[in-house]
């Protein structure tokens, strides 16, 4: 609720008003509390929107369980763990360079952004390596897909179903394509978050674009930590 | 009702009588319940007009009116939920000893194949009083098989069986319908359904040609080398399929499944899916190599080596399986 | 109705403020943002129309002779996926929500005004996507995209289409995110949660679909998207895949779409009502919470879509039970309106003519609900014109006709100008009466077995079609009839004062139209909703605010 004796009116408050107070907002607070609060909210439509492929990719596990153990078999489990550690300590750059916006600390703050972005370029660079090895094999769905004779992990001799295993492809391209362009897109906003920070334009009073970009890129890191073990983990305790 | 005009479908078959009367009666209740707010509508309307002087009286609410509208509609609506899924569940439920039809579905006609044998394209000749069976499958897109005088309907799908059955009660040809948008000439995938007296029906279906649909099969097993694996004894490399219809069936990961038409099928086009324990994953597929009529044979044929009331009516002795178990009769 | 204040000549408002089509386009008052919307949905309204009326003068005949059938399969295609959702689900909350949410709650504008204009550009953008799919080919697969039709086998533009609708879902998304944000932290003082008006209310509860169910569409369009392009087997049998995971994502959000579409014009009807009876609406927390009971519980029945589809007989039973609880709710809130009546002091301006009509046509397309949601019945009317009558109650008859009665009660708030009182009270007669003679038959042809999306038809079906196109004739009438006069009455009109209707709502207590800033200070709210009984003994609580 606004605190009621923050007027509206345009009279002369320019010393109470931070300059980022946009004009529609009473008091600071209020506008930081509605911009987290919709960030959190646009998460919870991105949870959605990733929830549709998860149930698909549940369901068809289900079904074809192993087969897909066969496709999953077939991807780099090293090169998906190193990811995974990449993006956990990407989040705790993010949280730093918050941090050093709340104590003031620029280098800290700056530091921390330029070493977030690091984490995630390497993210998408491994990944792009990850892509070039399925591509090479025929794994890509599509004309050019094969995926004969590859056995079944805990049943030799059992040949995987082509069909079954170009769905796992599918949905493996669908499901970690749409994160790598989340990833895209959080480079873009930690881009203009650098570039408002190296201008100075955060305080600790007023760091909000920081933490819900912060907030954003925390989802994007959670969305892998489900994806990882979900594709790249069937039946490997054998 | 009048011919060119009618204003309700014939009632041909022995669901249609409680299929219509589940909806006069929903007609009766929605036509009160419509009355009722209407003429409250226009009573309050008119009663409470504005009139100079006249302040409106603020009412709150109350909450035993609230209570009393909301569980009464709830509960008339539990009636209307139970009575529907009864009519339902018979439906779905097709008679033991239904004579059965293979449909298959194709953009844009309806191929038909009864279990004597006999073929139809948008038609289907059935007897009156006699229960029928469709299975129903698609080639291509999804289709739905609509009777609008029967009251059945049902999907189409590529890819699997669906069922539906009927019995029609009165002798006349009645509209078959595409009812789930299939293309182009969706509303040119349309039919007839004859329903004719026993004799006359016994006198077109002698006219008819080939054999039962299981002795297709049976060939068709023969051609494709079924019976290499699947032997009549205990040595086959693949389970022996006698008596397997319809039965429960242990799987090599723990699961027990019933022999259904869906699963014959699956076990022919991705026998990888369900392996029976105690055999090996070596089946290949034919997923390609058999069309969907020839799928249909196959299925029937697996029906006909179990004591199996889908076996064709004419039960002629040809048609009795190798060492099917001397049980006595056919079960009709 | 007597006005209270003598209007003033052309005062500073949101309209006259700033001139030029930068000021327009650029425009971050949510005012202007509502009016960008109406002139947007406007314009697809009158693409559907199009479309509804070849498909009314094609099924005139019994034979397919007007166009081709893959001209037709294409119309009934466009004309469903124009009206939903480029018409309905904008309608509403984009036009009346954007304008008076930010009013009724208090504040100067939503949330988020800047999103709010990329949520019209995201709009502008998905329907330039839509026309251009539209005037190269079009798309004929049906709005529901089954598969593996659409992702195998129709040779039309679908991705083109799938894409537009995919980009249109984030306008909605936006929409109801600022909304949500709106309502939770922009209120003003005093205005407490149950002293919001009821249209607020019942816009939070279609914002939690948009919210949650928008983007499962979005997916769906997206694998549907990858399948046509790269031969995917997501979908497809002959590939491994299952067209009934097809239909489960795809109804996961439509139908609570639908409840998006109703959602709102119940809220407008909440406003209509109580104001023409000049008393407080019966029953304001029943109200309210069954708007979010509504929101809550359609989301659990969206496969009595798929009862022949090929599910089980289990999964069938349950989705049935549900149905019946969701019908519930919309049972309740009939009952309150119509008991706001009793002992009230009932007006008859259009306003509450299309309340009216709302009231008795949402109740006979609501009961036939009943019918759809009973197994039995439904294995014989599913697929056929009965669903469609069905859901036209609903949509025209209930949706349409709350919008149009929300445009003509806030109309002077929105433009500073009466309507035509009399040439609006007509129209709202002509569109009930055209509206029940294009419908009704359509419930009888649909239990004679006529199926839908037929383009050609058995010859003893006609009788009922050519009803229903002479009804669609008259309706079409009473459309254009509101266009003329609100278009005229923006140059001829009498300008309107504050509160033509003395009307409750913070809206009603600034001018007409307002100014940029809505209010000249933050009020301070210390009256309950629906205060009728103050306003009319004269005992009104001063609003903190001038003029």
């Amino acid at each position: 609720m606004p605190d009621s004796t923050a007027a509206v009116s345009t009279s002369a408050h320019d010393d109470v008003h931070s300059p980022a107070l946009l004009h529609h907002f009473a008091t600071p607070e209020q506008q930081r509390n509605s911009a987290s609060f919709g960030m959190w909210i646009f998460l919870g439509t991105e949870v959605m929107f990733f929830g549709g492929l998860f149930c698909a990719y549940l369901i068809y596990r289900r079904w074809y369980f192993a087969d897909f153990a066969a496709a999953s078999a077939s991807i780099d489990v090293k090169m998906g763990a190193i990811n995974t550690a990449v993006l956990i300590c990407s989040s705790l750059t993010v949280v730093l360079a918050i941090w050093g916006a709340e104590l003031r600390n620029r280098a800290l703050m700056i530091g921390m952004l330029l070493l977030t972005m690091l984490f995630g370029l390497t993210f998408l660079g491994i990944k792009g390596i990850e892509y070039k090895q399925k591509f090479d094999e025929h794994h890509v769905p599509g004309a050019s897909f094969n995926f004969e004779h590859e056995e079944v992990p805990s049943q030799p001799g059992h040949y995987a179903n082509a069909y079954h295993a170009q769905i796992f492809f599918a949905l493996y391209f669908i499901m970690t394509g749409l994160h790598a362009l989340h990833m895209v897109v959080g480079l873009g906003i930690f881009t203009w978050l650098l570039i408002m920070a190296w201008k100075g334009r955060f305080t600790p009073e007023y760091h909000t674009p920081l933490e819900i970009g912060g907030l954003y890129w925390h989802f994007v890191d959670i969305v892998w930590i489900y994806l990882f073990p979900l594709l790249y983990l069937i039946d490997r305790h054998k | 009702m009048f011919d060119n005009f009618p204003l309700w479908p014939q009632r041909a078959s022995s669901m249609a009588g409680n299929v219509d009367a589940l909806f006069i009666f929903l007609v009766i209740l929605s036509g009160l319940m419509t009355l009722l707010i209407f003429i409250c509508l226009f009573y309050f309307a008119a009663r409470y007009r504005a009139c100079k002087g006249v302040l409106a009286e603020q009412i709150e609410g109350s909450i035993p009116l609230e209570i009393t509208w909301t569980l009464i509609p709830l509960g008339i609506f539990m009636v209307i939920f139970a009575w529907g899924a009864i009519v339902y569940f018979q439906q779905r439920t097709p008679p033991r000893d239904a004579t059965e039809v293979y449909v298959v579905a194709k953009q844009w006609m309806w191929k038909l194949e009864h279990a004597e044998g006999q073929r139809e394209i948008n038609s289907l000749h059935v007897p009156v009083n006699r229960d029928v069976k469709l299975i129903l499958t698609s080639q291509d897109v999804i289709h739905s098989f609509f009777v609008p005088e029967f009251r059945i309907k049902q999907d189409v799908l590529p890819g699997r069986y669906t069922v539906a059955w009927f019995r029609a009660t009165k002798t006349g040809t009645y509209h078959l319908f595409c009812t789930q948008y299939c293309g182009t000439q969706h509303s040119g995938m349309i039919g007839s359904i004859i329903v004719m007296e026993p004799a006359q029906y016994e006198a077109w279906m002698s006219g008819g040609a080939g054999g039962p649909l299981s002795a297709s099969g049976e060939k068709i097993f023969a051609e494709l080398g079924c019976a290499t694996c699947h032997r009549n004894d205990t040595q086959g490399r693949g389970p022996s399929l006698q008596g397997v219809f319809g039965k429960p069936v242990l799987l090599e990961d723990g699961r027990m499944i019933t022999a259904d038409e869906n699963y014959i099928r699956e076990s022919i086009l991705d026998p990888g899916a369900k392996i029976v324990k105690g055999f090996r994953p070596v089946m290949p597929t034919f997923q390609g190599l058999v069309s969907e009529e020839q799928l249909n044979a196959l299925v029937a044929y697996v029906k006909s080596l179990s004591v199996y009331s889908g076996a064709p009516a004419k039960n002629t002795a040809s048609n009795a399986p190798q060492g099917a178990p001397d049980q006595g009769s056919q079960v009709q | 109705m007597a006005t209270a204040t003598v209007p003033q000549i052309e005062r500073e408002n949101y309209l006259n403020k700033e001139y030029g089509i930068g000021s327009w386009l650029l425009t971050t008052d949510h005012k202007r943002i509502a009016l960008l919307y109406l002139i947007s949905i406007t314009f697809f309204f009158f693409i559907g129309g199009f479309y509804a009326l070849l498909i009314r003068l094609e099924l005139l005949t019994p034979a397919g002779d007007l166009v081709q059938a893959d001209t037709y399969n294409k119309i009934f295609t466009m004309h469903g996926q124009v009206m939903v959702f480029f018409f309905l689900i904008p309608s509403i909350p984009a036009v009346l929500g954007n304008f008076l949410i930010p009013i009724m709650v208090g504040a100067k504008d939503l949330a988020f005004p800047r999103i709010n204009l990329l949520s019209w550009y995201i709009y502008i953008v998905a329907g330039i996507l839509m026309m251009h799919c539209m005037l190269t080919g079009g798309v004929d697969t049906g709005w529901t995209f089954y598969t593996p039709f659409s992702t195998a086998f129709s040779n039309t533009k679908v991705i083109e289409a799938g894409l537009a609708i995919f980009v249109s879902g984030f306008s909605s998304i936006l929409t109801g995110l600022n909304f949500v944000v709106t309502i939770h932290r922009m209120r003003a003082p005093g205005m407490t949660w149950s002293r919001l008006p009821l249209f607020v209310w019942s816009h939070y509860a279609t914002s939690i679909i948009q919210i949650l169910g928008t983007p499962v569409i979005a997916i769906t369009l997206v694998l549907v998207v990858a399948e046509r392009a790269l031969h995917l087997g997501i979908f497809d049998p002959r590939l491994g895949g299952d067209p009934l995971l097809f239909q489960h994502l795809f109804w996961f959000y439509s139908h609570p779409a639908v409840y998006i579409m109703i959602l709102p014009s119940m809220g407008v009807v909440s406003e209509i009502i109580p104001c023409f009876s000049r008393k407080r609406i019966f029953g304001y927390s029943f109200v309210a919470l069954s708007s979010i009971a509504i929101a809550v519980f359609g989301f659990l029945v969206w496969a009595h879509h798929m009862f022949v589809a090929g599910i089980s007989v289990y999964a069938a039973l349950v989705f049935s039970i549900l149905s019946y609880a969701v019908a519930v709710p919309s049972a309740v809130k009939v009952f309150n309106w119509t008991a706001t009546l009793y002992k009230g002091s009932i007006h008859y301006d259009a306003p509450m003519l299309y309340a009216f009509g709302f009231v008795g046509l949402f109740t006979i397309g609501g009961l036939t609900g009943l019918f759809l949601s009973a197994l039995g019945i439904d294995m014989h009317v599913h697929d056929t014109y009965f669903v469609i009558a069905h859901f036209h109650y609903i949509m025209v008859g209930g949706a349409l006709m709350g919008y149009l009665g929300g445009m003509h009660f806030w109309w002077p708030k929105i433009s500073g100008k009466l309507y035509p009182e009399g040439w609006a009270r007509l129209a709202a007669l002509v569109v009930f009466l055209g509206f029940n003679l294009t419908f009704f038959p359509q419930f009888i042809l649909g239990y004679l077995g006529m199926p839908r999306r037929y383009h050609q038809y058995p010859p003893e079906f006609q009788v009922l079609n050519v009803l229903s196109t002479a009804g669609a004739s008259v309706l079409a009438v009473g459309y254009l009839m509101p266009m003329i006069y609100f278009l005229w009455s923006m140059r001829y009109g009498k300008p309107a004062p504050n509160n033509p209707w003395n009307a409750a709502g913070l809206e009603w207590t600034i001018q007409s139209p307002p100014t940029t800033f809505n209010f000249p200070e933050q009020p301070v709210v210390t009256w309950e909703a629906y205060n009728y009984d103050e306003i009319d003994t004269g005992h009104k609580q001063e609003v903190q605010v001038a003029g």
